[in-house]
């Protein structure tokens, strides 16, 4: 499977994959950019036994679907789980879905909590990538990230990963924070690349409403500058390219083979089941979310319902409308669907097209610059 | 001005017990409606924004038991929601009050509500001409301020009774007897005869109505003479018609009468006439001295003109009561519906509105820039910002408003006068002659601590000093002429703030000047847009077009490439600056696949984005267009 992640026809395949998503919320602590929906440990303490049994409840309740071609751990810190209760979910999924001929299980880990143990525990439970929480090679960055581990531990993990045989190395990066400088950030590329990592995401720090850093910032502290984002973004795509790492999605990159399968199968707009705390379930022509409340979800599930919050209705074209906001995002883009082509037959759509903000081509329609993607989706989303 | 009723006319304090007429007709409610002219007042009350007004109309009405303290709401006769928001009446309005006096006859007052600002004074000189007498109402611890002298003036001079009224008497600034001076060295008599009322708490009221009595004269028409009635005002009644407010100077108008309004020629049969109380009442029939409201069913607002005499068509008169001139359009502006296809909408709210706003003018304009709209004349800048509030609000329109303009006339080379309403209609520089722009007289009242700010701030509005007399040894009234469109800019709020609020303002319109005038355009993206296009003096040229590049830099948001914006006289270009493109427009990620709420982020992002009109490819918000109000001299 030498596939380039950013191939069209991969994105296309990718469409039509199965995946599951599984919600860990657990975390050591709050950091202070976060707005997902977590249990902070430090202040709470919560079973992990009784939210795993909840999960493989949930998971019962489920069918019509399968078989899985990708599983994804994300959270939280799905690290903060015993590898046997990630094991427990892995076969309760395969049991009841099936598990497609190379299904990527995919986990997200902290540097903190992994050991060689814990690595070849999860490579024995089926696991065959991981996505480490790196963020940043700086201590300092590091520090005002709120993130408890130090660059070593970032390596040493990356090689532990490596040597457990874990078939997918992937470290998540956050940059553009106002303390950050141009210098920190290339040595934080420099050293991320020296790892020579399967993937790499690039995440543009957001500030979130409510969130600690919002809350620093309307105090007086500096905003992410949107330019030097940019241009930080740049610095790494000059960077990545020569290493082999192809761009298939506006934040990750990837080397042929390695693109994560959970990660482009959400954006080509194919279906996906959420399982856990405030998840998000995607079946044709239904989205559907969780309580975002650990005790409602909790006593929704253990009184043998579906712990749902919500779900949306979505028509044909509403699918349609989903689909080209998405594979906007995408390198290899999104076929030309009819509201794709309603589009590209506005005012709005042309003028993009003439200065040249958007592409097309083979019958597909792309964003030539992915950093203006939600420029290009927010007019697409008004006239389609 | 003329006045329906000369002063030599005014019989005061006339005798009561033989009434020419008969009393009216048996099966009305009370009979009140008919009240022999003697026991008639019609007055209204000139004050400046903030002197007390609303409240003081509000206090005579609950204080006659017009209505009960139950219902009472704050400024009761101010009925549409931007009045009671900016706390101005922008409508005139009329109602009936039945008072019983000391003497302990039973008096019928009609109070005639008129708009306080210098955009409305043409109402103002209207609803003067229904009344003998006025209300000078003053704030006791600000003083008269011009509009209100102003307005103070053009009553003296249409032969009204004024009685000074000192207001907020128990305010702790207060200080009626500076006022008191004040007030009797401008429009003379006694400062002991001012009166001092607090319309909040309710002091001097008593006092107040009796003057209103004894010191106002009474109507002086012929009760059994042939039908003339002055139509002050009128509005549209979406149920109703058009709805008339008059002033009956001679005979009387029945249910049924069939009128003729003497300019515009229309017969038509009444079906209804009434007062206002201030919810309507009516009365079937309004007799010589009494003022209220006639309808007719018209729907057609043109054939009942404010300014008009009602006269029967059976009997006809043979002189109208003397009328009033057209209010002219002094401030222009361009109004265009940021959605294209809004256009007939908009044209149907211009009507509509123009159905109780005779003032405004407009006509179909075409731009480069914003498509299709109307230009609309407007009596000032407050009028300008009320009309297009009012189209927002009213009529749930999005509009695009261009920078206020005078009206300039062009003289060109070949001989021709050209009046220029658009500044994109300015001849090229060589085909030109001269241009000339209007003038106004303007009387600025200010304390006196404030008269070298205001001189160095008039100076460099090309003003030219007139008059200057000391109201007292606090006060000065300084009078100018000055160029309108410096007015039109941002002058009153450059003279408030140099004077920390205390300054106020008054001007009338002079006689046209050539003067050395340019047009700068602005261009985006090398495209020139007409509505940005501006007149300005040729000396200010270079600044304001830096200071307008600058400002539209600062307005328009950072698109998807960049745009340069230009400030041009004819084919020179005098400033640029570039609205840098953005580069960054994108959320990281997306949180465990909450499709849902990026799509809605996405579609609620957009939306904010329709303030703004697309001009060529440049997103520019509407508020630009108006950009050049608010360069600031610095």
């Amino acid at each position: 499977m030498t596939v380039a992640p950013d191939d069209p026809g991969l994105a296309d395949e990718a469409h039509d994959w199965k995946s599951a998503y599984i919600h860990v919320p657990f975390c050591r602590r709050r950091c202070p950019y976060c707005d997902f929906a977590i249990v902070d440990e430090s202040a709470t303490s919560v079973d992990h036994r009784r939210y795993i049994d909840a999960v493989l409840a949930e998971i019962e309740m489920e069918d019509g679907i399968g078989p899985l071609d990708a599983i994804n751990f994300g959270g939280g810190t799905p690290s903060r789980l015993a590898t046997a209760m990630i094991g427990d979910v892995v076969d309760s999924l395969a049991q009841r879905f099936g598990r497609a001929k190379d299904a990527e299980i995919s986990i997200e880990v902290n540097p903190e909590d992994w050991s060689n143990e814990y690595g070849a525990e999860l490579v024995a439970h089926g696991v065959t990538r991981v996505s480490i929480g790196a963020q940043s090679f700086d201590g300092e960055i590091l520090g005002v990230l709120g993130r408890l581990h130090g660059p070593p531990e970032i390596e040493r993990c990356v090689e532990s990963a490596r040597d457990v045989g874990v078939r997918s190395v992937g470290i998540d990066l956050i940059f553009g924070h106002a303390d950050e400088s141009d210098h920190s950030w290339t040595r934080s590329i420099d050293r991320a690349f020296a790892l020579e990592p399967d993937h790499v995401s690039t995440y543009a720090l957001t500030v979130e409403r409510g969130t600690a850093l919002a809350a620093s910032i309307e105090a007086g502290a500096q905003a992410p500058d949107p330019d030097t984002q940019a241009d930080r973004y740049q610095a790494f795509l000059d960077t990545a390219a020569p290493r082999g790492l192809a761009r298939y999605e506006v934040s990750n990159h990837a080397k042929s083979g390695h693109a994560c399968r959970y990660n482009l199968a959400t954006w080509a707009h194919a279906e996906y089941l959420g399982f856990g705390l405030a998840a998000h379930d995607h079946r044709w022509g239904t989205r559907a979310r969780n309580h975002r409340r650990l005790d409602r979800y909790l006593e929704a599930v253990e009184a043998g319902t579906r712990p749902r919050i919500a779900t949306e209705t979505l028509s044909a074209s509403e699918q349609e409308r989903d689909r080209l906001m998405l594979g906007l995002r995408l390198a290899a883009g999104t076929p030309i669907t009819s509201v794709a082509a309603t589009f590209l037959a506005s005012d709005g759509g042309a003028r993009m097209a003439e200065h040249g903000l958007v592409w097309e081509r083979d019958g597909r329609i792309g964003v030539t610059n992915l950093f203006l993607a939600d420029a290009v989706a927010r007019e697409a989303l008004a006239v389609a | 001005m003329t006045h329906a009723t000369g002063p030599d006319l005014v019989i005061f304090g006339q005798e009561v017990d033989d009434p020419p007429f008969p009393a009216f007709a048996a099966g009305e409610p009370s009979g009140r409606h008919r009240m022999d002219q003697a026991r008639i007042r019609n007055f209204s009350i000139i004050a400046h924004i903030d002197h007390g007004k609303s409240t003081l109309a509000d206090r005579l009405l609950e204080r006659t038991g017009a209505i009960s303290e139950r219902d009472m709401r704050a400024q009761l006769l101010d009925e549409m929601d931007l009045e009671r928001e900016r706390g101005i009446t922008i409508k005139a309005n009329a109602v009936r009050i039945d008072y019983r006096s000391a003497d302990g006859a039973v008096y019928e007052l009609n109070l005639i509500d008129t708009p306080g600002h210098v955009d409305f004074s043409y109402e103002v000189s209207r609803s003067l001409e229904a009344c003998e007498g006025a209300l000078l109402l003053v704030d006791a611890s600000q003083g008269i301020e011009a509009q209100t002298l102003a307005n103070a003036y053009m009553a003296i001079e249409s032969g009204l009774e004024v009685i000074p009224v000192i207001n907020k008497i128990d305010l702790p600034a207060a200080d009626p007897e500076r006022v008191a001076l004040e007030i009797t060295s401008v429009i003379g008599g006694d400062p002991d005869e001012v009166l001092r009322v607090s319309a909040k708490s309710g002091a001097g009221i008593d006092e107040l109505l009796e003057a209103i009595v004894h010191r106002l004269p009474a109507p002086s028409g012929d009760p059994g003479g042939t039908l003339r009635a002055l139509v002050f005002d009128s509005y549209y009644d979406t149920y109703r018609g058009v709805v008339a407010l008059i002033r009956v100077v001679d005979g009387s108008v029945s249910t049924g009468t069939r009128i003729r309004l003497m300019a515009t020629g229309a017969d038509l049969v009444v079906d209804e006439v009434g007062v206002r109380r201030p919810a309507i009442e009516p009365t079937g029939n309004l007799s010589a001295g009494s003022a209220g409201y006639l309808m007719t069913g018209v729907k057609e607002i043109d054939l009942i003109r404010v300014g008009d005499t009602v006269t029967t068509t059976d009997h006809p008169s043979d002189t109208a009561l003397a009328g009033y001139a057209e209010p002219k359009p002094m401030v222009f502006s361009g109004l265009f519906p940021t959605d294209g296809d809004d256009f007939e909408r908009l044209r149907e709210a211009l009507d509509k509105l123009r159905l109780n706003d005779s003032s405004l003018v407009y006509q179909a304009e075409t731009s480069r820039a914003l498509g299709f709209g109307f230009r609309a004349g407007f009596l000032g800048l407050l009028h300008m910002e009320i009309v297009r509030e009012r189209l927002e609000r009213e009529y749930d329109l999005d509009l695009v408003a261009t920078a206020p303009s005078v009206q300039y006339v062009a003289n060109t080379a070949d001989g021709g006068r050209k009046v220029i309403q658009s500044p994109q209609d300015l001849p090229d520089a060589g085909s030109l002659l001269s241009v000339e722009e209007p003038y106004v007289k303007v009387m600025i009242i200010t304390p006196s601590e404030y008269i070298g700010t205001v001189m160095e701030l008039v100076q460099g509005k090309r003003g030219e000093m007139g008059e200057m007399t000391y109201l007292s040894p606090e006060r000065v009234e300084l009078h100018y002429r000055m160029p309108l469109a410096e007015i039109v800019f941002d002058f009153f709020d450059q003279l408030k703030s140099r004077t920390r609020g205390y300054a106020s303002l008054d001007y009338e319109p002079d006689d046209y000047r050539a003067s050395d005038l340019v047009r700068v355009d602005i261009l985006l993206n090398s495209q020139p847009v007409d509505a940005f296009s501006t007149i300005v003096h040729k000396d200010k040229a270079y600044v304001y077009g830096r200071a307008m590049v600058t400002k539209l830099r600062e307005l328009i948001p950072r698109q998807l490439f960049d745009v340069p914006i230009q400030a041009a006289i004819g084919s020179r270009i005098i400033s640029r600056e570039t609205v840098k493109a953005r580069r960054k427009d994108v959320t990281a990620k997306c949180y465990g696949g909450d499709i849902t709420r990026k799509r809605k982020l996405l579609e609620r992002q957009k939306e904010g984005k329709k303030r703004m009109k697309m001009v060529g490819s440049v997103e520019v918000p509407q508020d630009a267009f108006v950009a050049a109000l608010r360069i600031s001299e610095e």
